[in-house]
């Protein structure tokens, strides 16, 4: 049991009468990369939202390593362990891109520096402010931003703002990662490149991801687990390859 | 010879661009602390103007710290001004007779003045916390109001009612002004700092996005709150000045009209650029002092009139969507960038004056609770921009 | 007895509230924009009915309900058209100096004394103890005929939907072939033209006038927007009818009336901390 770092039980939400998500149990367990897809309006998104705190959900509820973190506020699951990045992109516009990995890195215990002790510059403050931009280079050095560490978010191309905001997840330090179309309108080259970088972030931390996506084949090209959604419930899960030809799925995708 | 050496070293790295701001500010107050001594500035009314424009220069810093880099509209600015120059007047009133009107008195007046419009500035930002755009604006606005009412209603005895708070004027008053410039770099120094360190870095990324800003961890309730008491507390220390150079307080100085006044210098010096807020509040206050003493009578409207004139033309001149391409052309930024062309600025800690000036304001001014925003931002725009940038 | 003349009085104020509160509610939903002057709209329209008193009051009344609503397009194609697409904060900041320039050319064609402007003298209506002013009776007629109309126009009038439409979705408007351009100006114009008639409301209930007259109107019929829901047309009518009683009734207490405006604008507070988008605005959900 203890390798589960996700598990979801019962959990969905409604909007007024409208059950948005209902009934959703994942088990996500660590080290996996586990895949959430349906067609549109499925309910990914929302899950996502219940997952992080921005909806409450009205019903069931969700354990990170055996953690409830239902009814916890955004910024508490994040330090509890859950990072996101977001379907249109939210960065920092007007910071440069290693200030928006500095803000990731904001609630690190290594970086502890009272507001007092930054107003008056006292010495920890400057050494906090350099050991934190250290950081903040080498988490970019993983994405290949670290040329443009200086340039402003608003002005990276696309793919390279896709790029900062799981960097920037990354930066709070989480044990589940939740990526929500990580590949959405980027070119097969960049989708590739992608691909390649979130698998080495599965090698090289100790991290869970759980994405959302449209793109089957970069789906079923890293996921090694996955589940469908379809009008707000589960209607197959399993190992990609078997979910994606579950006839369910294929209706629910093509029609009949 | 290797002493001399570290010590060019130093003056070589030494970031001049960053610490620009003190050095002329501290310059300043130093050569008019010499002047005042020797006594080049010995008119009264030199004095009060340099005064004015210290305490509309710590004003204008600290809205900035909530307009500019909080993203918060703020009208009740004033307000946080009138309780500090109340409860501080009334302190250096009782204290005037035991200590005289001195250091000492103003010293003590400033951490009361403050504190309590620190306090106040908590209460406000309590509805910050759930309000946004112009459900904020009017709400500090109405707090502005409330405090100027109570303060206005007071018995004669607690804090003059409407005859005005009786209150000592500064014992040297000749060196005033000085004391005031001096305030204005603490100010300076601390919101700068603030600003330029993670705390700062958090409160610019709620301004920025708050959702992703919540999603990245940043507690938001803690740093809005920050945010507002720290600029109350700095209004407080101006309103604590301003109590001291004047006889009495009357609560009608505070209104609503003075906090807009505050309001458009921010943002004629540039929303989130603290340089260029110094500036503007010394050249509109400079301007509506000596407007003010050199027409008479009727011709006194001339003064407003030309201000509203130029506020307009200004605003509109550099916001019109359909100048842009104008604006682009002749611009005073090209300007500089012809005249100096050794222009290279990698390290990110110099962009702090210019990076935000250009924030979305659109989130400032938005009735939705949450502002609504069905747009897929940024993806097909950025790429856009970086082309029209080259 | 007194609480229903109190209570007539507040509604008869709250009505004016509500017609300049439409104003700004009207001009907020329409152009998203906080037009800071139209206070000053007020006061211009009652030196313009001091301009022509001599001809006849009516005359005066008439012609300053058409110079609001030119003064409101005028300001409108001047100051804020140029400024559409712009950021809101420059916007209100431009509001701000057409407020500043309209108080200070009042000042210099009419000196900052207080002008008298008498409109009429109407006198009181006398029912055994009651005695109300037919000022009051005049101003509740007419500001809920101008309210049940404004709704009716705006329900059932091709303009008033089309006003609809622009409010939400100024887009989506245009493509359906709306002149948004149009209904802009005549937003401008019928807040304007509300303006002009809440100073005649004013100026019969207390016949003074000065270049910054309508600068508190302004903001206390901006805080019944608010409270109603800014952007919503019933919520204006609600917040400035509930400003106005809450005012008349405050003042009729002598320990408390002269902190009325202090209650009006806490009341402002408690009820946006309650409810944020105030009593009858739209709360919308921010996708994530």
């Amino acid at each position: 049991m203890s390798d589960i770092v996700l598990q979801t039980k019962d959990l969905g939400i409604s909007f007024g009468g409208l059950k948005a998500v209902s009934g959703v149990n994942l088990q996500i367990e660590k080290g996996e990369i586990y895949g959430l897809i349906g067609p549109n309006g499925a309910g990914k998104t929302t899950i996502f939202n219940l997952l992080t705190g921005v909806y409450q959900p009205t019903e069931g509820t969700f354990y990170l390593n055996g953690r409830e973190l239902r009814k916890l506020s955004q910024e508490k699951i994040n330090h509890a362990g859950i990072a996101r990045t977001f379907q249109n992109i939210r960065l920092f516009n007007n910071m440069t891109v290693r200030r928006n990995v500095m803000v990731g890195l904001h609630n690190n215990p290594e970086f502890k520096c009272s507001m007092f002790e930054s107003m008056f510059r006292l010495p920890k403050h400057f050494k906090c402010e350099k050991k934190m931009k250290e950081r903040a280079v080498e988490i970019l050095k993983i994405f290949d931003l670290e040329d443009e560490k200086d340039s402003l978010a608003c002005n990276l191309p696309y793919g390279k703002q896709r790029k900062l905001e799981i960097a920037r997840a990354l930066a709070t330090n989480p044990k589940l990662l939740l990526l929500d179309e990580p590949a959405a309108g980027m070119n097969p080259h960049e989708t590739e490149d992608l691909r390649r970088t979130v698998q080495a972030l599965r090698e090289q931390f100790d991290i869970t991801i759980l994405l959302i996506e449209h793109d089957l084949k970069f789906v079923s090209g890293i996921c090694d687990r996955i589940t469908v959604l379809n009008f707000g419930t589960v209607i197959a899960e399993g190992n990609t390859k078997d979910a994606l030809s579950d006839p369910e799925v294929i209706k629910a995708y093509i029609g009949k | 010879m290797s002493k001399d050496n570290k010590f060019m070293g130093f003056l070589k790295s030494f970031k001049w661009k960053k610490y620009i701001n003190y050095i002329i500010i501290g310059g300043a107050t130093i050569v008019l602390a010499i002047l005042a001594a020797t006594g080049v500035i010995s008119d009264r009314s030199d004095r009060v103007l340099l005064e004015k424009i210290a305490i509309s220069m710590i004003l204008a810093t600290s809205l900035s710290l909530v307009v500019g880099f909080l993203g918060e509209l703020s009208l009740g600015h004033a307000g946080f001004m009138c309780v500090g120059a109340y409860l501080g007047g009334k302190i250096a009133a009782l204290l005037a007779a035991p200590l005289g009107s001195g250091m000492l008195t103003l010293v003590i007046s400033l951490v009361v003045g403050g504190l309590a419009a620190g306090l106040c500035g908590f209460i406000i930002g309590l509805p910050a916390l759930r309000l946004k755009g112009d459900y904020l604006a009017i709400t500090t606005l109405a707090f502005g109001e409330i405090v100027r009412t109570i303060f206005q209603n007071t018995s004669a005895e607690s804090f003059g009612g409407a005859m005005g708070l009786p209150t000592p004027i500064f014992s040297d008053r000749k060196y005033f002004f000085v004391i005031c410039f001096v305030m204005v770099l603490i100010t300076l120094f601390v919101i700068q700092n603030l600003i330029r360190s993670k705390h700062g870095r958090a409160i610019t990324a709620i301004r920025d996005n708050e959702i992703a800003a919540k999603a990245t961890g940043i507690n938001v309730t803690k740093y809005k709150l920050v945010g507002f008491i720290v600029a109350a507390v700095f209004a407080g220390f101006a309103g604590v000045l301003f109590s001291f150079t004047a006889s009495s307080v009357q609560s009608s100085s505070f209104d609503y009209n003075y906090s807009i006044e505050m309001l458009v210098i921010v943002v004629l010096g540039g929303m989130g650029n603290i340089n260029g807020s110094l500036i503007a509040a010394a050249l509109i206050t400079f301007l509506n002092t000596k407007l003010q003493t050199s027409l008479e009578g009727d011709m006194a409207v001339l003064k407003d009139l030309v201000y509203a004139l130029v506020l307009i033309v200004i605003v509109v001149y550099s916001n019109s969507p359909k100048l842009k391409s104008f604006r682009d052309k002749y611009n005073l930024h090209n300007l500089f960038a012809k005249l100096s062309k050794n222009k290279h600025e990698s390290d990110d800690t110099k962009r702090w004056d210019v990076v935000p000036t250009k924030i979305k304001m659109d989130a400032l001014l938005s009735t939705d609770v949450v502002v609504n925003d069905p747009k897929p931002d940024k993806p097909d725009k950025a790429p856009k921009d970086s082309k029209e940038d080259k | 007895m007194d609480f229903l003349i109190t209570f007539l009085n507040g509604l008869s104020l709250g009505g004016i509230y509500a017609m300049i509160a439409l104003g700004y509610t009207m001009v907020y939903g329409i152009a998203k924009m906080l037009n800071f002057a139209h206070g000053d709209i007020i006061m211009v329209g009652g030196y313009t009915i001091l301009v022509f008193l001599w001809i006849n009051p009516i005359v005066a009344i008439i012609a300053s309900v058409i110079f609001c609503m030119l003064m409101g397009i005028v300001i409108e194609k001047v100051a804020y058209k140029p400024l559409r697409g712009a950021s809101p904060l420059a916007v209100l900041i431009t509001a701000i100096g057409v407020s500043y320039l309209l108080q200070s050319i009042a000042q210099m064609a009419f000196g900052s004394a207080p002008k008298f402007v008498v409109i009429a003298d109407l006198g009181t209506l006398k029912i055994g103890e009651i005695a109300i002013g037919y000022s009051t009776i005049i101003t509740l007629a007419c500001s809920a005929v101008i309210m049940v109309g404004l709704n009716l126009f705006v329900k059932f009038s091709k303009t008033g939907r089309a006003m609809i439409a622009v409010s939400e979705d100024k887009g989506a408007a245009q493509l359906m072939g709306i002149n948004v351009n149009n209904i802009i100006m005549i937003t401008f114009a019928i807040g304007s033209a509300l303006a002009a008639l809440a100073s005649l409301f004013f100026l019969l209930k207390a016949p003074t006038m000065t270049p910054t007259f309508g600068a508190l109107p302004g903001i206390k019929a901006f805080t019944a927007a608010v409270i109603g829901g800014i952007g919503s047309i019933p919520g204006a009518m609600v917040g400035g009818l509930l400003l106005g009683v809450i005012e008349c009734f405050a003042q009729a207490v002598p320990a408390i009336a002269p902190y009325t405006d202090a209650i009006e604008f806490s009341i402002l507070i408690i009820i946006l901390l309650v409810k944020p988008t105030g009593l009858l605005g739209k709360k919308r959900r921010e996708k994530v």
